[in-house]
Protein backbone atom coordinates (compact mmCIF):
# COMPACT_ATOMS: atom_id res chain seq x y z
CA UNK A 1 0.00 0.00 0.00
CA UNK A 2 1.22 3.41 -0.91
CA UNK A 3 1.17 5.39 2.28
CA UNK A 4 3.29 8.23 1.02
CA UNK A 5 1.30 10.61 -1.13
CA UNK A 6 2.70 12.89 -3.75
CA UNK A 7 1.01 16.16 -3.00
CA UNK A 8 1.78 18.15 -6.12
CA UNK A 9 -0.56 18.62 -9.07
CA UNK A 10 -0.12 20.58 -12.32
CA UNK A 11 3.53 19.44 -12.48
CA UNK A 12 4.39 20.93 -9.13
CA UNK A 13 2.65 24.24 -9.75
CA UNK A 14 0.25 23.56 -6.92
CA UNK A 15 1.47 21.83 -3.78
CA UNK A 16 -0.92 20.77 -1.04
CA UNK A 17 -0.14 20.35 2.62
CA UNK A 18 -2.06 17.12 3.16
CA UNK A 19 -3.73 14.39 1.13
CA UNK A 20 -7.19 15.53 2.27
CA UNK A 21 -6.44 19.02 1.04
CA UNK A 22 -5.29 17.65 -2.29
CA UNK A 23 -8.55 15.70 -2.67
CA UNK A 24 -10.61 18.88 -2.20
CA UNK A 25 -8.32 20.75 -4.56
CA UNK A 26 -8.81 18.13 -7.27
CA UNK A 27 -12.58 18.20 -6.67
CA UNK A 28 -12.59 21.97 -7.19
CA UNK A 29 -10.66 21.56 -10.42
CA UNK A 30 -12.95 18.78 -11.72
CA UNK A 31 -16.04 20.84 -10.86
CA UNK A 32 -14.63 23.83 -12.72
CA UNK A 33 -13.94 21.72 -15.80
CA UNK A 34 -17.49 20.28 -15.67
CA UNK A 35 -18.97 23.78 -15.35
CA UNK A 36 -16.98 24.92 -18.38
CA UNK A 37 -18.20 21.89 -20.34
CA UNK A 38 -21.84 22.45 -19.44
CA UNK A 39 -21.62 26.19 -20.16
CA UNK A 40 -20.09 25.51 -23.59
CA UNK A 41 -22.72 22.82 -24.23
CA UNK A 42 -25.56 25.24 -23.51
CA UNK A 43 -24.12 28.31 -25.22
CA UNK A 44 -22.59 26.50 -28.22
CA UNK A 45 -20.56 29.50 -29.43
CA UNK A 46 -20.90 29.82 -33.21
CA UNK A 47 -17.15 30.37 -33.61
CA UNK A 48 -16.51 26.89 -32.19
CA UNK A 49 -19.33 25.02 -33.93
CA UNK A 50 -18.51 26.37 -37.38
CA UNK A 51 -14.80 25.72 -37.34
CA UNK A 52 -13.47 22.24 -37.98
CA UNK A 53 -10.29 20.40 -37.14
CA UNK A 54 -9.62 16.97 -38.71
CA UNK A 55 -13.26 16.76 -39.80
CA UNK A 56 -14.70 17.38 -36.35
CA UNK A 57 -16.08 20.57 -34.82
CA UNK A 58 -13.59 22.44 -32.63
CA UNK A 59 -16.20 22.46 -29.84
CA UNK A 60 -16.29 18.65 -29.85
CA UNK A 61 -12.49 18.55 -29.71
CA UNK A 62 -12.63 20.80 -26.66
CA UNK A 63 -15.15 18.49 -25.00
CA UNK A 64 -13.04 15.41 -25.66
CA UNK A 65 -9.82 17.02 -24.45
CA UNK A 66 -11.52 18.28 -21.27
CA UNK A 67 -12.88 14.77 -20.72
CA UNK A 68 -9.39 13.30 -20.97
CA UNK A 69 -8.15 15.95 -18.53
CA UNK A 70 -10.86 14.92 -16.07
CA UNK A 71 -10.08 11.24 -16.59
CA UNK A 72 -6.41 11.94 -15.88
CA UNK A 73 -7.12 13.59 -12.53
CA UNK A 74 -9.64 10.95 -11.47
CA UNK A 75 -7.16 8.16 -12.23
CA UNK A 76 -4.09 9.96 -10.89
CA UNK A 77 -5.47 11.42 -7.68
CA UNK A 78 -8.65 9.53 -6.80
CA UNK A 79 -7.35 6.13 -7.86
CA UNK A 80 -3.86 7.10 -6.55
CA UNK A 81 -2.03 6.16 -9.73
CA UNK A 82 0.25 9.09 -8.92
CA UNK A 83 1.50 7.18 -5.88
CA UNK A 84 2.00 3.84 -7.64
CA UNK A 85 5.20 2.58 -9.23
CA UNK A 86 5.65 3.84 -12.77
CA UNK A 87 5.74 0.27 -14.14
CA UNK A 88 2.25 -0.45 -12.75
CA UNK A 89 0.98 2.91 -13.95
CA UNK A 90 2.27 2.36 -17.49
CA UNK A 91 0.84 -1.17 -17.67
CA UNK A 92 -2.58 0.12 -16.62
CA UNK A 93 -2.67 3.23 -18.75
CA UNK A 94 -0.93 2.43 -22.02
CA UNK A 95 -2.55 -0.96 -22.67
CA UNK A 96 -6.11 0.41 -22.99
CA UNK A 97 -4.95 3.62 -24.68
CA UNK A 98 -3.19 1.66 -27.42
CA UNK A 99 -6.08 -0.78 -27.97
CA UNK A 100 -8.80 1.88 -27.81
CA UNK A 101 -6.97 4.25 -30.14
CA UNK A 102 -6.69 1.42 -32.67
CA UNK A 103 -10.37 0.48 -32.29
CA UNK A 104 -11.56 4.08 -32.65
CA UNK A 105 -9.38 4.67 -35.68
CA UNK A 106 -10.59 1.58 -37.49
CA UNK A 107 -14.30 1.91 -36.61
CA UNK A 108 -14.65 5.59 -37.37
CA UNK A 109 -12.95 5.23 -40.73
CA UNK A 110 -15.22 2.36 -41.62
CA UNK A 111 -18.28 4.32 -40.47
CA UNK A 112 -17.31 7.28 -42.60
CA UNK A 113 -16.95 4.96 -45.57
CA UNK A 114 -20.46 3.55 -44.99
CA UNK A 115 -21.78 7.08 -44.65
CA UNK A 116 -20.40 7.85 -48.10
CA UNK A 117 -21.90 4.67 -49.54
CA UNK A 118 -25.30 5.74 -48.19
CA UNK A 119 -24.82 9.24 -49.50
CA UNK A 120 -23.41 8.65 -52.95
CA UNK A 121 -24.09 5.01 -53.62
CA UNK A 122 -27.28 3.50 -54.93
CA UNK A 123 -28.69 2.82 -51.51
CA UNK A 124 -32.07 4.37 -50.73
CA UNK A 125 -32.66 4.64 -47.01
CA UNK A 126 -34.55 7.90 -46.54
CA UNK A 127 -38.05 7.11 -47.78
CA UNK B 1 -0.81 -10.18 0.40
CA UNK B 2 -1.30 -11.82 3.74
CA UNK B 3 -3.09 -14.82 2.33
CA UNK B 4 -0.22 -15.82 0.07
CA UNK B 5 2.06 -18.42 1.55
CA UNK B 6 5.64 -18.10 0.44
CA UNK B 7 8.44 -20.47 1.26
CA UNK B 8 11.40 -18.75 -0.34
CA UNK B 9 12.34 -15.71 1.66
CA UNK B 10 15.52 -14.74 -0.14
CA UNK B 11 15.60 -11.13 -1.18
CA UNK B 12 15.89 -11.64 -4.89
CA UNK B 13 13.51 -11.29 -7.82
CA UNK B 14 12.91 -15.02 -8.39
CA UNK B 15 12.77 -16.01 -4.77
CA UNK B 16 9.08 -15.24 -4.48
CA UNK B 17 7.38 -13.11 -1.89
CA UNK B 18 8.42 -9.82 -3.41
CA UNK B 19 6.18 -7.34 -5.18
CA UNK B 20 7.76 -5.94 -8.32
CA UNK B 21 4.80 -3.58 -8.87
CA UNK B 22 4.58 -2.58 -5.24
CA UNK B 23 0.93 -3.53 -5.06
CA UNK B 24 -0.79 -6.38 -3.26
CA UNK B 25 -2.40 -9.32 -5.01
CA UNK B 26 -5.95 -8.05 -4.43
CA UNK B 27 -5.20 -4.58 -5.68
CA UNK B 28 -3.50 -5.89 -8.80
CA UNK B 29 -6.46 -8.12 -9.56
CA UNK B 30 -8.81 -5.16 -9.13
CA UNK B 31 -6.72 -3.19 -11.61
CA UNK B 32 -6.66 -6.17 -13.95
CA UNK B 33 -10.46 -6.29 -13.84
CA UNK B 34 -10.80 -2.54 -14.29
CA UNK B 35 -8.58 -2.53 -17.37
CA UNK B 36 -10.67 -5.27 -18.98
CA UNK B 37 -13.88 -3.50 -17.98
CA UNK B 38 -12.53 -0.27 -19.44
CA UNK B 39 -11.99 -2.12 -22.72
CA UNK B 40 -15.60 -3.36 -22.62
CA UNK B 41 -16.92 0.15 -22.17
CA UNK B 42 -14.57 1.45 -24.83
CA UNK B 43 -15.95 -1.19 -27.19
CA UNK B 44 -19.49 0.05 -26.52
CA UNK B 45 -18.59 3.70 -26.92
CA UNK B 46 -16.58 3.02 -30.07
CA UNK B 47 -19.58 1.13 -31.50
CA UNK B 48 -21.71 4.16 -30.62
CA UNK B 49 -19.21 6.34 -32.46
CA UNK B 50 -19.38 3.99 -35.43
CA UNK B 51 -23.16 4.26 -35.69
CA UNK B 52 -23.02 7.96 -35.16
CA UNK B 53 -20.47 8.56 -37.90
CA UNK B 54 -22.49 6.31 -40.17
CA UNK B 55 -25.57 8.53 -39.66
CA UNK B 56 -23.65 11.72 -38.98
CA UNK B 57 -26.18 13.95 -40.75
CA UNK B 58 -29.28 12.54 -39.10
CA UNK B 59 -28.18 11.73 -35.55
CA UNK B 60 -30.48 13.17 -32.83
CA UNK B 61 -29.27 16.31 -31.01
CA UNK B 62 -28.87 15.40 -27.34
CA UNK B 63 -29.87 18.88 -26.16
CA UNK B 64 -33.30 18.35 -27.70
CA UNK B 65 -33.72 14.86 -26.24
CA UNK B 66 -32.74 15.31 -22.60
CA UNK B 67 -34.46 18.54 -21.65
CA UNK B 68 -36.21 17.72 -18.40
CA UNK B 69 -35.45 18.36 -14.76
CA UNK B 70 -37.57 16.68 -12.06
CA UNK B 71 -40.16 18.97 -10.43
CA UNK B 72 -39.62 21.68 -13.06
CA UNK B 73 -41.53 22.31 -16.24
CA UNK B 74 -39.89 23.73 -19.29
CA UNK B 75 -36.86 23.24 -21.41
CA UNK B 76 -33.62 22.83 -19.44
CA UNK B 77 -31.11 20.87 -21.48
CA UNK B 78 -28.06 19.45 -19.70
CA UNK B 79 -28.67 20.80 -16.19
CA UNK B 80 -29.91 17.54 -14.75
CA UNK B 81 -27.09 15.45 -16.24
CA UNK B 82 -24.61 18.02 -15.00
CA UNK B 83 -26.12 17.59 -11.55
CA UNK B 84 -25.82 13.79 -11.83
CA UNK B 85 -22.19 14.15 -12.89
CA UNK B 86 -21.48 16.35 -9.91
CA UNK B 87 -23.17 13.88 -7.53
CA UNK B 88 -20.99 11.06 -8.85
CA UNK B 89 -17.78 13.10 -8.61
CA UNK B 90 -18.79 14.14 -5.10
CA UNK B 91 -19.34 10.53 -4.03
CA UNK B 92 -15.94 9.74 -5.54
CA UNK B 93 -14.46 12.40 -3.26
CA UNK B 94 -16.10 10.96 -0.14
CA UNK B 95 -14.74 7.58 -1.22
CA UNK B 96 -11.15 8.89 -1.43
CA UNK B 97 -11.65 10.53 1.95
CA UNK B 98 -12.77 7.14 3.32
CA UNK B 99 -9.64 5.51 1.89
CA UNK B 100 -7.51 8.28 3.36
CA UNK B 101 -9.15 7.83 6.77
CA UNK B 102 -8.58 4.08 6.41
CA UNK B 103 -4.84 4.62 5.98
CA UNK B 104 -4.89 6.47 9.28
CA UNK B 105 -7.02 3.72 10.87
CA UNK B 106 -9.79 6.16 11.82
CA UNK B 107 -12.78 3.83 11.94
CA UNK B 108 -15.58 6.36 12.60
CA UNK B 109 -14.43 8.59 9.78
CA UNK B 110 -14.32 5.66 7.36
CA UNK B 111 -17.88 4.72 8.37
CA UNK B 112 -19.21 8.22 7.76
CA UNK B 113 -17.46 8.71 4.44
CA UNK B 114 -18.57 5.27 3.22
CA UNK B 115 -22.12 6.16 4.24
CA UNK B 116 -22.04 9.41 2.24
CA UNK B 117 -20.59 7.54 -0.76
CA UNK B 118 -23.47 5.05 -0.66
CA UNK B 119 -26.02 7.88 -0.47
CA UNK B 120 -24.40 9.59 -3.48
CA UNK B 121 -24.50 6.35 -5.45
CA UNK B 122 -28.16 5.82 -4.58
CA UNK B 123 -29.07 9.36 -5.72
CA UNK B 124 -27.24 8.75 -8.98
CA UNK B 125 -29.00 5.43 -9.70
CA UNK B 126 -32.35 7.04 -8.83
CA UNK B 127 -31.65 9.93 -11.22
CA UNK B 128 -30.68 7.48 -13.91
CA UNK B 129 -33.99 5.63 -13.45
CA UNK B 130 -35.88 8.91 -13.72
CA UNK B 131 -33.94 9.82 -16.86
CA UNK B 132 -34.85 6.47 -18.40
CA UNK B 133 -38.53 6.83 -17.48
CA UNK B 134 -38.69 10.29 -19.08
CA UNK B 135 -36.91 9.05 -22.18
CA UNK B 136 -39.22 6.02 -22.53
CA UNK B 137 -42.37 8.09 -22.00
CA UNK B 138 -41.40 10.61 -24.68
CA UNK B 139 -42.25 14.23 -25.21
CA UNK B 140 -43.89 15.26 -28.44
CA UNK B 141 -44.58 12.10 -30.40
CA UNK B 142 -43.64 11.63 -34.06
CA UNK B 143 -44.43 9.70 -37.21
CA UNK B 144 -42.30 6.95 -38.66
CA UNK B 145 -41.91 6.51 -42.40
CA UNK B 146 -41.69 3.36 -44.49
CA UNK B 147 -37.91 3.61 -44.40
CA UNK B 148 -37.88 3.89 -40.61
CA UNK B 149 -37.03 7.59 -40.52
CA UNK B 150 -38.73 9.82 -37.98
CA UNK B 151 -40.84 12.90 -38.80
CA UNK B 152 -41.35 15.44 -36.03
CA UNK B 153 -43.59 18.51 -36.03
CA UNK B 154 -42.95 22.19 -35.50
CA UNK B 155 -45.15 25.26 -35.47
CA UNK B 156 -44.75 27.45 -38.57
CA UNK B 157 -44.97 30.79 -36.75
CA UNK B 158 -42.98 30.15 -33.58
CA UNK B 159 -40.66 27.38 -34.72
CA UNK B 160 -41.42 25.55 -31.45
CA UNK B 161 -41.88 21.80 -31.40
CA UNK B 162 -45.50 20.61 -31.59
CA UNK B 163 -46.80 17.59 -29.73
CA UNK B 164 -49.28 15.28 -31.44
CA UNK B 165 -51.97 16.33 -28.95
CA UNK B 166 -51.62 19.95 -30.12
CA UNK B 167 -53.01 19.32 -33.57
CA UNK B 168 -54.25 15.73 -34.02
CA UNK B 169 -57.96 15.46 -34.80
CA UNK B 170 -60.29 13.06 -33.08
CA UNK B 171 -61.88 10.82 -35.67
CA UNK B 172 -64.76 8.43 -35.17
CA UNK B 173 -63.00 5.22 -36.02
CA UNK B 174 -62.64 1.78 -34.61
CA UNK B 175 -59.31 1.26 -32.87
CA UNK B 176 -59.27 -2.21 -31.41
CA UNK B 177 -56.49 -3.52 -29.24
CA UNK B 178 -55.42 -6.95 -30.38
CA UNK B 179 -55.53 -9.02 -27.21
CA UNK B 180 -54.41 -12.51 -26.33
CA UNK B 181 -57.93 -13.83 -25.95
CA UNK B 182 -58.99 -13.11 -29.54
CA UNK B 183 -55.64 -13.56 -31.27
CA UNK B 184 -54.02 -16.52 -32.88
CA UNK B 185 -52.30 -18.45 -30.13
CA UNK B 186 -50.94 -16.13 -27.51
CA UNK B 187 -49.91 -13.37 -29.86
CA UNK B 188 -50.66 -9.89 -28.57
CA UNK B 189 -50.73 -6.63 -30.55
CA UNK B 190 -48.58 -3.62 -29.70
CA UNK B 191 -50.11 -1.07 -27.36
CA UNK B 192 -51.95 1.60 -29.36
CA UNK B 193 -50.52 5.13 -29.32
CA UNK B 194 -52.74 8.01 -28.13
CA UNK B 195 -53.63 8.94 -31.71
CA UNK B 196 -54.02 6.85 -34.82
CA UNK B 197 -52.05 7.61 -37.97
CA UNK B 198 -55.23 8.86 -39.67
CA UNK B 199 -55.93 11.27 -36.84
CA UNK B 200 -52.44 12.74 -36.99
CA UNK B 201 -52.49 13.00 -40.79
CA UNK B 202 -55.92 14.67 -40.73
CA UNK B 203 -54.64 17.07 -38.07
CA UNK B 204 -51.64 18.11 -40.17
CA UNK B 205 -53.81 18.57 -43.28
CA UNK B 206 -56.36 20.79 -41.54
CA UNK B 207 -53.88 22.98 -39.64
CA UNK B 208 -51.67 25.09 -41.98
CA UNK B 209 -49.45 26.00 -39.03
CA UNK B 210 -48.00 22.48 -38.76
CA UNK B 211 -44.73 21.72 -40.51
CA UNK B 212 -42.67 18.53 -40.59
CA UNK B 213 -39.16 18.52 -39.22
CA UNK B 214 -36.91 15.83 -40.65
CA UNK B 215 -33.90 14.15 -39.05
CA UNK B 216 -31.45 15.90 -41.35
CA UNK B 217 -29.15 18.33 -39.54
CA UNK B 218 -28.29 21.47 -41.50
CA UNK B 219 -25.09 23.54 -41.42
CA UNK B 220 -26.19 25.51 -38.37
CA UNK B 221 -26.66 22.33 -36.36
CA UNK B 222 -30.47 22.45 -36.48
CA UNK B 223 -32.88 19.90 -37.89
CA UNK B 224 -34.31 20.70 -41.33
CA UNK B 225 -37.89 22.02 -41.39
CA UNK B 226 -39.90 21.30 -44.56
CA UNK B 227 -42.17 23.81 -46.28
CA UNK B 228 -45.94 23.34 -46.14
CA UNK B 229 -46.03 21.70 -49.61
CA UNK B 230 -43.18 19.35 -48.79
CA UNK B 231 -44.87 18.57 -45.49
CA UNK B 232 -48.07 17.43 -47.18
CA UNK B 233 -46.08 15.37 -49.67
CA UNK B 234 -43.93 13.78 -46.97
CA UNK B 235 -47.06 12.76 -45.03
CA UNK B 236 -47.73 10.04 -47.62
CA UNK B 237 -44.60 8.20 -46.47
CA UNK B 238 -45.76 7.93 -42.86
CA UNK B 239 -46.73 4.48 -41.63
CA UNK B 240 -46.74 4.64 -37.84
CA UNK B 241 -47.32 6.90 -34.87
CA UNK B 242 -44.39 6.74 -32.43
CA UNK B 243 -44.54 7.97 -28.87
CA UNK B 244 -41.50 7.74 -26.61
CA UNK B 245 -38.66 5.31 -27.13
CA UNK B 246 -37.93 1.63 -26.79
CA UNK B 247 -35.46 -0.76 -28.39
CA UNK B 248 -37.41 -0.89 -31.66
CA UNK B 249 -38.91 2.57 -32.18
CA UNK B 250 -37.79 5.97 -31.09
CA UNK B 251 -39.55 9.30 -31.51
CA UNK B 252 -36.29 11.25 -31.10
CA UNK B 253 -34.76 10.08 -34.36
CA UNK B 254 -32.37 7.29 -35.25
CA UNK B 255 -33.39 4.06 -33.52
CA UNK B 256 -29.78 3.23 -32.79
CA UNK B 257 -29.61 6.29 -30.56
CA UNK B 258 -32.15 4.80 -28.17
CA UNK B 259 -30.56 1.34 -28.40
CA UNK B 260 -27.14 2.68 -27.46
CA UNK B 261 -28.61 4.93 -24.80
CA UNK B 262 -30.33 2.00 -23.09
CA UNK B 263 -27.36 -0.28 -23.55
CA UNK B 264 -24.52 1.98 -22.45
CA UNK B 265 -26.21 3.94 -19.68
CA UNK B 266 -27.87 0.70 -18.60
CA UNK B 267 -24.55 -1.11 -18.37
CA UNK B 268 -23.07 1.83 -16.52
CA UNK B 269 -26.10 2.04 -14.21
CA UNK B 270 -25.67 -1.66 -13.49
CA UNK B 271 -22.06 -0.95 -12.52
CA UNK B 272 -23.16 1.84 -10.20
CA UNK B 273 -25.80 -0.40 -8.70
CA UNK B 274 -23.37 -3.24 -8.02
CA UNK B 275 -20.89 -0.64 -6.75
CA UNK B 276 -23.46 0.52 -4.21
CA UNK B 277 -24.09 -3.10 -3.12
CA UNK B 278 -20.35 -3.76 -2.70
CA UNK B 279 -19.97 -0.48 -0.83
CA UNK B 280 -22.78 -1.50 1.54
CA UNK B 281 -21.06 -4.83 2.26
CA UNK B 282 -17.75 -3.11 2.98
CA UNK B 283 -19.59 -0.46 5.02
CA UNK B 284 -20.98 -3.15 7.34
CA UNK B 285 -17.60 -4.86 7.53
CA UNK B 286 -16.09 -1.57 8.67
CA UNK B 287 -18.80 -1.16 11.31
CA UNK B 288 -18.24 -4.72 12.53
CA UNK B 289 -14.54 -3.91 12.85
CA UNK B 290 -13.31 -6.54 10.41
CA UNK B 291 -10.59 -4.29 9.00
CA UNK B 292 -9.75 -2.88 12.41
CA UNK B 293 -8.85 -6.43 13.48
CA UNK B 294 -7.07 -7.11 10.21
CA UNK B 295 -4.90 -4.08 10.89
CA UNK B 296 -5.39 -2.37 7.53
CA UNK B 297 -8.23 -0.97 5.43
CA UNK B 298 -6.99 -2.14 2.04
CA UNK B 299 -10.41 -3.57 1.22
CA UNK B 300 -11.84 -0.04 1.35
CA UNK B 301 -9.13 1.02 -1.08
CA UNK B 302 -10.02 -1.80 -3.48
CA UNK B 303 -13.75 -1.04 -3.61
CA UNK B 304 -12.70 2.60 -3.84
CA UNK B 305 -10.84 1.80 -7.06
CA UNK B 306 -13.99 0.22 -8.48
CA UNK B 307 -16.10 3.18 -7.41
CA UNK B 308 -13.76 5.71 -9.03
CA UNK B 309 -13.74 3.63 -12.17
CA UNK B 310 -17.54 3.93 -12.35
CA UNK B 311 -17.11 7.69 -12.05
CA UNK B 312 -14.41 7.64 -14.72
CA UNK B 313 -16.67 5.80 -17.16
CA UNK B 314 -19.50 8.25 -16.50
CA UNK B 315 -17.20 11.15 -17.44
CA UNK B 316 -16.88 9.56 -20.89
CA UNK B 317 -20.55 8.59 -21.21
CA UNK B 318 -21.48 12.16 -20.26
CA UNK B 319 -19.24 13.57 -22.98
CA UNK B 320 -20.26 11.26 -25.77
CA UNK B 321 -23.99 11.10 -25.06
CA UNK B 322 -24.78 14.58 -23.85
CA UNK B 323 -22.07 16.99 -24.94
CA UNK B 324 -20.56 16.02 -28.26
Amino acid sequence: MAHEHKLEIFRGLLKFKSNTQKIWGVLTFLTLVTIVEVALGILKPASLTHSYFLGMKVLNWIFIILTLVKAYYIAWDFMHLRDEKSSLRRAIVWTPIFLVAYLIFILLFEADYIYNVYKDGFVKWNF
Amino acid sequence: MDSTVTTGTEENVWGGGNQPLGASYGKLMMWFFLVSDALTFSGFLAAYGFSRFKFIETWPIADEVFTHVPFFHGNYPMYYVAFMTFILIMSSVTMVLAVDAGHKLQKTKVIWYMFLTIIGGAIFVGSQAWEWATFIKGDFGALETKGGRVLQFVSADSGERLALRDFAETLQEERVDHEKKNGIWYYQGDALPSYSLNEVVAGVKSDPNVLIRTELVNEDGHKTVLTRDETLKKLNDATLVVEGANLVRNEYGSRLFADFFFFITGFHGFHVFSGVIINVIIFFNVILGTYERRGHYEMVEKVGLYWHFVDLVWVFVFTFFYLV
